[in-house]
Parts: C-alpha cells; sequence; structure tokens
C-alpha cells in the first residue's frame, strides 16, 4: 500500500511537469483550445499498465494543481470538461478489446476537444464558438494519433515492469 | 502488448481520417466571405455592432474585467485583456464573417457579420 501511494504521487508529479512543459511551449495556430496534451501520455500509460481508477485520480488530480498554479479557475472546468468526457471515450475504446492504444489515444483527443468546446458553448452561450468545431476536432485526432504513438512506446518498453 | 497496429486500428485511424476530413471540407463551403462588421457580446447581450470598414479602437468593459478590440485594415483583433490566460491576445485577427474571437472568463465574444447579415439588406433581399 505504501509502494502504491508513492508511485501514484510520482506519477501525478510526472503529469504535473507535463502540464508544465506544455505551457512553455504555445502552438502557433491561432486557435484557442488547440494544445498538444502532453499530459495526457500519463493517463494513457496509467490506463494501460495498473487501471483505470488510478488513471482517472491522476487525470483529476493533475488538472486541479496544475489549474492552481499555472492557470485560472475557467481553465480547470474546461480541462475537466473535456478531460472527463475524453477519459469515458478512451475507457469505451479500451474496454471494446479490438482497438489498440493509438486508436483509444486519438478517440481521447477528439473528445477531449469536443468536451471543452460544448463547455465553451455552454459558458459563452453563444453557439459561433461552434466555427472551430472541426479544425478542433482535427487538431485534437492529431494530436490525440502523436500522444498515442508515444504512450505505445513506453508502455511496450516499460509498462510491463510497473506494478507494486 | 506485443503488436503495434491492428487490423481494427488501421480500420479506425482511416475511417476517422475520412470522417475529419469530409467535416472539413464540408465546412469550407461555410468559409465566410469578408466580413461586414464585427459584432461583440458580453454575457449573452449585444454590447455593440462597429463597421470593419472604419479602423478603431473599441474598449470593452465588463463585469469580470477588461478587453480592448482594435479594428485595422479590415481585421479586428483583440489587443488587450485582464483577463488571466490571454487565449484571446493571442488569437489572430478576424476578418471573414463567422470567424469569432472568444474571451471566456469575461464572457465576451466578437463576431464577424457578412455586410449581407447586417440590418435591412438581408430583409429586402
Amino acid at each position: 500500500m505504501k509502494r502504491k501511494t508513492a508511485y501514484m504521487g510520482l506519477f501525478l508529479a510526472l503529469a504535473l511537469i507535463c502540464s508544465y512543459i506544455e505551457t512553455l511551449i504555445p502552438l502557433p495556430v491561432g486557435i484557442p483550445g488547440v494544445k498538444l496534451g502532453l499530459a495526457n501520455l500519463v493517463t494513457v500509460l496509467l490506463l494501460y499498465s495498473i487501471g483505470a481508477k488510478e488513471a482517472f485520480w491522476i487525470s483529476v488530480l493533475r488538472i486541479l494543481l496544475s489549474g492552481f498554479l499555472f492557470g485560472n479557475a475557467f481553465g480547470i472546468l474546461y480541462s475537466l470538461s473535456g478531460a472527463l468526457f475524453s477519459f469515458l471515450v478512451m475507457l469505451l475504446v479500451k474496454k471494446t478489446g479490438r482497438l489498440g492504444c493509438v486508436s483509444v489515444s486519438t478517440a481521447g483527443g477528439i473528445f477531449h476537444n469536443i468536451g471543452q468546446l460544448g463547455m465553451a458553448v455552454l459558458v459563452a452561450g453563444n453557439a459561433a464558438v461552434l466555427y472551430y468545431f472541426p479544425v478542433l476536432l482535427a487538431a485534437g485526432a492529431l494530436t490525440g494519433f502523436v500522444i498515442g504513438i508515444l504512450a505505445q512506446e513506453i508502455i511496450i518498453r516499460i509498462g510491463g515492469r510497473i506494478h507494486f | 502488448m506485443r503488436r503495434r497496429f491492428r487490423k481494427a486500428d488501421w480500420i479506425f485511424l482511416a475511417v476517422t481520417v475520412c470522417l475529419i476530413a469530409a467535416l472539413l471540407f464540408f465546412f469550407s463551403f461555410f468559409r465566410g466571405e469578408a466580413g461586414g462588421s464585427v459584432v461583440v457580446t458580453v454575457d449573452r447581450t449585444v454590447y455593440g455592432t462597429y463597421p470593419l470598414s472604419e479602423d478603431a479602437v473599441i474598449s470593452i468593459d465588463t463585469e469580470d474585467g477588461h478587453n480592448v478590440l482594435t479594428i485595422r485594415g479590415g481585421e479586428a483583433k483583440m489587443t488587450e485583456a485582464d483577463c488571466p490566460d490571454r487565449l484571446c491576445v493571442h488569437q489572430k485577427a478576424v476578418s471573414r464573417s463567422r470567424e469569432t474571437i472568444v474571451c471566456l472568463p469575461h464572457k465576451v465574444v466578437v463576431s464577424v457579420e457578412s455586410r449581407k447579415e447586417n440590418g435591412l439588406d438581408a430583409v429586402a433581399e
């Protein structure tokens, strides 16, 4: 149990560092909401090597902490709505048992942006935000795919060695 | 997990790429023409409408904070905001109809309208 607590702390720190690194590399696309989603790497890794419950809590805690450290309350709201939606979809895609980690991550990236955009429409009360819908979907798929490839290589190499 | 990609993955990714390409293609038809004016809304109510043809610096004061929208050379850009993330300021300038700039913390939405959409012209057509 103690060993697990230490491991989870380590993964939370890792996810937090990913969030921080991401704030240092803004993608110059000029469209709000497009980002790499580096921290999702940790979520996917945990989802495959430890379990859904752990992946979920690390993801939620990471968003809360990074929101307070590098962002603001609004950032937390959007990140959370995106992350919860994305996590649910990733879990469902993984449960099918037919699709690998790259597909799971790609679906996660797409639905993260759908969740975030949905929240933006609710808050702004203006469907004009939907103008960027297709671009955000494409961006989510692309970044999800890249993160999926990275996660896959990590899982193949060290995924089996993470146990308490 | 030994095999990197399975057959289902290829199918899934191919379908995803096709769907998104179709969506982008479909939406490209709705890409707006050169806009006539920008409409600024704050928390769902219209704050003001400004023509893109005249250069202007518009100060937007909301309950949540302060923004400055600058219209120059037929393009509108958010040039100042006192929100924490300033995503709206980093966003590129807008000039084509239906393009928007959003400052979510202040609930400010700036959207471009085409010339036809303004007022009576739309009714007359």
